[in-house]
Order: structure tokens, then sequence, then C-alpha cells
């Protein structure tokens, strides 16, 4: 199982702050798919991933159970 | 020792955040002061929101500091964004920056500024009189397509 983090419009739009993944292992490019069927209201362009608060670049990046992962919209803070 | 670099739900008291980078071998401290603006481009702000992925901001809060730290020689860093409910003028983010002498003070200043608006993961929510939206990618600067990751400039 894998906890999603949400903020911001994310988080209004689902409902909720975290979003759970029934898998053990995935990577990210498998993760954005996966979320975009089981939550098709979200709009995950420009959406990036945090994996244990580092931002991920490359898709093929392997999560696993246990890791924090968060979808960060772009920022707008300052 | 106190936290050099947080987010708060609490008003920011610009003097705590001042006398964190106080030095005997500073020359200057430069502090910026980022408030509540009312009118953006004829549209009239109510109030703001702002959301924050805690953690991970203060970390890349810290992650500034250590870059201006390699850039600028003997700077001290401190820098507080608050999140939640804020009013028009209140203050949602200051930096304090001091060096041995003015010029460095006042580039690294702007640079923390620049990089929160970068790398940091808090987002605002903008209220008006005929609606609401949170802000994303002020700087207009794409992160990737489709939320497939690529090149970005977030990454150091």
């Amino acid at each position: 199982m894998i906890n999603v983090l949400l903020f911001a419009g994310l988080q209004e739009k689902v409902g909720k702050s975290e979003i759970l993944v029934d898998k053990d292992i995935l990577t990210i490019d498998e993760l954005v798919s996966h979320i975009r069927e089981i939550e098709s209201r979200l709009d995950l362009t420009n959406v990036m991933v945090a994996v244990n608060e580092e931002l991920v670049n490359d898709p093929d990046q392997v999560i696993r159970a246990g890791d924090t992962v968060a979808l960060l919209p772009p920022v707008s803070g300052g | 020792m106190a936290k050099h670099f947080y987010i708060t739900k609490e008003p920011i008291d610009i003097n705590s955040v001042v006398e964190k980078v106080i030095h005997p071998h500073a020359g200057a401290i430069n502090t910026f002061i980022g408030t509540v603006r009312e009118m953006t481009n004829g549209k009239r702000t109510l109030f703001l929101e702002y959301d924050a992925y805690i953690p991970m901001a203060e970390k890349k809060l810290e992650q500034i500091g250590s870059e201006i730290n390699n850039r600028w020689k003997e700077t001290r860093v401190s820098i507080v964004h608050r999140i939640g409910r804020l009013e028009i003028s209140d203050f949602a983010v200051v930096i304090a920056v001091s060096t041995p002498h003015r010029a460095d003070s006042y580039e690294a200043s702007r640079y923390a500024i620049e990089r929160i608006k970068e790398i940091v993961p808090i987002w605002k929510k903008e209220h008006w009189e005929d609606g609401e939206e949170w802000i994303g990618d002020q700087l207009e600067k794409t992160a990737y397509p489709s939320g497939r990751p690529g090149k970005e400039h977030l990454y150091d």
C-alpha cells in the first residue's frame, strides 16, 4: 500500500488529503497513470511527484510501500 | 537553537526572524517581507489562503539557506512562511539575511525570494469577490507536461 499525499487544488478536488494506492511497487509513470484511472477528476497536468520529500524527475524511478509520496502542483508561495 | 527555516500558521514576528541572523561579523541585515496584495491586474483580492507540504517546504527553505551560504560568504539566513488564511497586508513571508557587506545582503535576499517561488511546495489560493482559484506556476516555467517528468529547473 502506498499513501499519496495531496495538497491545494488536488486535495480540494478529491475531498481528502491522501489517496491510497493498492500496490507495493511501481514506477512514477505507473503511479501517475494509476491515479489518472482511479481519480479521473484530477487534472495532473504540470503536477510533479515527490518521493520522500524530494522531487523526482525520472519517470522510471521505482516507488515502494513505505515511501512518502506526494503530488505537487506548480508552487505559488512567497 | 530555534529553527531558522519554518512554516507557521501564526502571524510572523519580524524581530524574531531578524534576531536569528544577528552576528558580530555582519555589517548588514537585509529583510524582505512579502505581503498580501489587494489588487492584481485590476482584480480585487478579498483574502488569500496558503497551503504547504510542511516537512518538505521546511527542508527546501533550509536548502535555500545552504545555497546562499555557498554563494555568498559568511551569510546567515532565516526564512519564515505563513500559511492558512491571510488578510490584505498580512505578512506571508519574512526573509532576513545578514552578511559582512551590504551588497551581498541585497543579492542574497533577492535570491531567497526567487528560489521560494521555484522550489518550495507552498500554494496560494486567491479569493475574489466573484470566485476563487489555486494559483500555480507564477513564474510561467513549465514543470512537466501531462504528469510525465522531464527536464526541470527545480532539481539541485
